[in-house]
């Protein structure tokens, strides 16, 4: 039962840095769920919370991997614009079929990425200084591609992606039957109910199977109790979660997207070579250099992925906003940095998790939803917003002195 | 005796777990130029760091004694004060202002609070002719070579009202012409009153300039030789630099040495922003399998850069020559061909270029070859990183509990494991090592030691750089010196002691190299 204590005093002792994120994030979630009477948590919002913040989150993605190896980019709202502008033009002005708009705000977005690791990997330009550049070129070229108007509507199809829902394919279960005069019968889908359930089995079986490859290679593993109490906690969230999206209208196409995208880039920075060496370059340039990295290899493709990402995000914000016009995007760097080092991610580099920037992410998502549900003016949200960001880069420094002090 | 404008008496200084000042005595009398000599780590530096009050009054022990008081520096600014002045052997001018600016840095002209430019300008010329510098005040100093900055350095320190100025290996970086000058100048300014303690390794610099010499030698002084005694040599100087035995500090290994397998040829490389500057000047050098052969230098003799730039032009610029492993020439020109070419290099400096400190262990060890533990979608196999890792640790005997421990958290020696381990597991031919046990305890060198020849006993061919001739005499086969960039000796380790490496480290641009 030590072995329990231990593991458990682990989990938030050493992995604070990681762990506080959390325990602020469910914290936050209570708060505002006392604070705004439970809508919070009411089933549309919380799929409202999903379709309002996919693109922000799916840019994270990117801007985490930037920043762990130690640059940063200023200029995705105006790249997020740019591509909008493009597919816009494309499908609305010279009524092309809408996959090619899509398509082409993500190779934009790609493109754009090259552009920008062109100069910071091979000329060696600050990041800072290619992108705070970046987001005054590509803000211009925005204007000029939309001649200064906005384009809308674009055509249904486009906006599936990110306004329809995968419901229906297995019918329904109606579980009440509403109150009031004009009763709708209360329904869950059975589809997303069923997502939700494979997620579940898919996370079970997963991480049995890592448990059981960690204890043949005779390493330490969480004892029982804390795995069995870990995995019922992950299940109860998901399923909570998907009630609420069955209940409301049904499993959102974008969160197929964001889910993809979201286990791939888990997987890229964790598990593969690219991923590494990305950690390698940000923890200390010297001795990536000196192990046989190729820093500029590695700078290029990190600038590619992050544009394909805001190219992705692009076609989601435009599908959504049904237009595109030249202010659009604006400030959206500020909300992805920030979610990033809100996430842990360190201001020097090297530090960084994919899961932790996304729920740094959704913490920025739930206090502008929730102080928005309690009425709380857009100066105040900013101002809440701001002290938010400090104190938890404050609290990364202090972590990392603290560390250091113990060396 | 003339009165001494400066004593220090019994000084103690400790660092966690090293005494690096076991009570150090120096008398520098008025007007003098006094020298001090000893080899790298006997502690010239951390004796120079607690005259001018780098480490505060209360953290070292002994006394200070300078113009008939007993000091209290507690910073910098408190010796400067008083009237001490210590030029670092890394300038500290900033490049991209100008000489004048650079001369009353701190210290500025000043006029109602705005800096009278016309007074900076006028003075800086005076100070600059009072150093023999035929400069433009207004000239970026970025602009200027080596031996004028170092020049501007001393001006500068003339005008904080110098008393005591200290150089710390003033020539080490100059050419003969300007050595010569700057020598010269420490002369002119005796004349004038200012006493001068120059730290060198250059000994006949040493004879030609001091009125006496402070050997120290491992934080012990052995002896004050006056210079112009007629038994003041350079020899009885070397002696009492190296003069100690080598006791079993060293593990025995017996050597089974078989066919050369790598050697590097007339390999010559410049200075990474001075073009015109050779580091490193048509050295070659051979290493055969099961065979560790070490290279000696003084500090600034071009080791690092001569290794680090055959290891995939690391360092500096321009760099020729070529590198052959098993009678087959092999590309260096990238760290990543280097490795692949089966060439591992263990930099001198674990924490700025070796390690990801706030990494863990097991990231750091498979950082060099991380494609063998990939598959063909690039996916890394952790749970064999981890096995290896393990391996590692238990092989090397990496004193932690889990390969998952943050590299930062570890002790010298065991950093020091972690990249041994990083560069055996790329599985090298050739292992170059740069002071291998720099800033290690005593137990730790002793089992890098035992690596180290187990490495060569598996055949491995080892290059090692140290600055601690004991060290290459108690592990090496053979060994080169090199001075000046250039490669003055090869002795058997039969052959070898210290005196005979001493005098061929300190060869001066002499074509006389001993073979």
């Amino acid at each position: 039962m030590s072995g329990l204590v231990a593991d458990a005093k682990d989990l938030f002792t050493r992995n604070l840095r990681t762990s506080g994120i959390y325990v602020a994030f469910v914290a936050l979630i209570v708060l505002f769920t006392i604070l705004t009477g439970g809508t919070l948590l009411a089933p549309r919002n919380v799929t409202n919370l999903v379709l309002q913040n996919a693109h922000i989150l799916i840019m994270v993605l990117g801007m985490l991997m930037v920043i762990v190896a130690g640059h940063i980019d200023l200029s995705v709202g105006s790249v997020l614009a740019f591509a909008s502008a493009v597919s816009a033009f494309l499908v609305i002005k010279q009524g092309m079929p809408w996959w090619v708009g899509i398509i082409a705000a993500i190779v934009v977005g790609v493109l754009v990425g090259a552009w920008h690791g062109f100069w910071v990997a091979f000329v060696g330009i600050p990041a800072f200084i290619v992108t705070l550049a970046g987001m005054l070129l590509f803000r211009g070229l925005t204007a000029v591609v939309l001649s200064n108007t906005s384009l809308s509507p674009f055509p249904a199809e486009y906006k599936v992606v990110a306004n329809d829902y995968a419901n229906g394919l297995f019918g329904t279960i109606t579980i009440g039957q509403g109150e009031g005069l004009k009763a709708v019968p209360e329904t869950l889908d059975i589809f997303t109910m069923l997502i939700g359930v494979v997620a579940i089995v898919g996370f079970v079986v997963m991480q049995m199977r890592s448990r059981r490859t960690r204890v043949s290679y005779n390493q330490h593993v969480e004892a029982m109790p804390l795995f069995v109490l870990k995995i019922v906690a992950v299940a109860a969230v998901v399923l909570a979660f998907s009630f609420a999206l069955a209940y409301d209208r049904g499993f959102p196409y974008v969160l197929i997207v964001l889910a993809v995208l979201i286990l791939a880039y888990q997987l890229i920075t964790n598990r593969t070579v690219f991923g590494r060496r990305v950690y390698a370059v940000g923890g200390n340039l010297a001795a990536a250099q000196l192990s046989g990295v190729n820093v500029k290899k590695t700078n290029f493709w990190l600038f590619v992925h992050m544009g394909m990402l805001t190219g992705i995000a692009a076609a989601v914000f435009s599908a959504r906003s049904n237009n595109s016009s030249p202010g659009m995007g604006e400030m959206f760097e500020l909300d992805v940095i920030a979610a990033c080092f809100i996430g842990g991610a360190s201001t020097t580099g090297g530090v960084g998790r994919v899961t932790g920037a996304i729920v740094g992410g959704l913490v920025m998502a739930v206090m502008s939803n929730g102080m928005s549900l309690m009425g709380v003016g857009q100066s105040w949200q900013n101002i809440i917003k701001g002290l938010v960001l400090l104190v938890a880069v404050a609290f990364d420094i202090y972590n990392k002195r603290r560390a250091g002090a113990t060396r | 005796m003339a009165d001494a404008i400066l004593e220090m008496r019994e000084i103690t200084k400790n660092f966690p777990g090293v005494k690096v000042l076991k009570g150090v005595n120096l008398r520098v009398e008025r007007g003098e130029i006094h020298a001090i000599c000893g080899e790298n780590g006997a502690g010239k530096s951390t004796l120079m760091k607690v005259l001018s009050g780098v480490y505060p009054h209360g953290s070292y022990g002994g006394d200070i004694v300078f113009e008939g008081e007993t000091q209290t520096f507690n910073r910098i600014t408190d010796s400067e004060e008083a009237g001490i002045v210590i030029i670092h052997q890394e300038l500290a001018l900033i490049p991209y202002l100008s000489v004048a600016e650079n001369i009353f840095l701190g210290n500025e002209r000043t006029e109602r609070g705005l800096v009278d430019w016309h007074r900076t300008n006028a003075e800086a010329a005076k100070y600059l002719q009072r150093v023999g510098l035929d400069e433009n005040p207004t000239t970026p100093v970025g602009q200027l070579g080596v031996g004028k900055q170092q020049l501007i350095e001393i001006a500068k320190a003339l005008t904080k009202d110098v008393k005591l100025l200290i150089l710390d290996e003033p020539t080490a970086a100059l050419n003969d012409n300007d050595s010569e000058h700057l020598l010269g100048l420490l002369r002119q300014l005796r004349e004038e009153g200012i006493t001068s303690i120059i730290i060198s390794h250059k000994l006949g610099e040493i004879e030609a300039v001091s009125n006496s010499t402070t050997i120290i030698r491992d934080g012990e002084t052995i002896e004050t030789i006056d210079m112009s005694a007629s038994d003041a040599t350079q020899d009885r100087i070397i002696r009492g630099m190296v003069g100690r035995s080598l006791d079993n500090r060293f593990p025995p290994h017996t050597s089974d040495i078989g066919d050369e397998i790598f050697r590097i040829d007339n390999w010559t490389v410049s200075h990474p922003t001075q073009p015109g500057r050779i580091v490193v000047d048509d050295a070659s050098i051979s290493v055969r399998a099961g065979e560790i052969v070490g290279i000696a230098g003084l500090m600034g003799a071009g080791r690092t850069e001569f290794m680090m730039s055959v290891f995939g032009r690391s360092y500096g610029r321009d760099a020729r020559g070529t590198v052959t492993l098993r009678g087959r020439e092999i590309d260096t020109r990238s760290v990543d061909s280097a490795i692949a070419a089966g060439v591992a290099y263990v930099s001198e400096d674990r924490k700025h270029y070796g390690l990801n400190l706030i990494s863990d262990i097991r990231t750091n060890i498979s950082s060099a070859a991380l494609d063998k533990l990939s598959n063909w979608a690039s996916f890394v196999n952790e749970n064999e990183e981890i096995k290896i890792s393990e391996d590692y640790r238990q092989r090397m005997n990496i004193k932690t509990p889990s390969v998952l421990q943050t590299v930062g958290n570890l002790s010298g020696g065991n950093q020091q494991k972690v990249v041994l381990s990083k560069w055996l597991y790329s599985d090298p031919d050739v292992l170059i090592l740069d002071e291998p046990t720099r800033g290690i305890d005593v137990g730790a060198k002793y089992e890098i030691y035992e690596i180290i020849g187990q490495l060569a006993a598996a055949g491995k061919a080892i290059i090692m750089i140290s600055s601690e001739l004991p060290e290459l005499l108690g592990t090496c086969d053979r060994i080169y010196t090199l001075a000046y960039g250039r490669i003055t000796g090869e002795v058997p380790i039969e052959a070898a002691d210290q005196e005979t490496l001493m005098n061929l480290m300190t060869i001066e641009n002499t074509k006389e190299a001993v073979a």
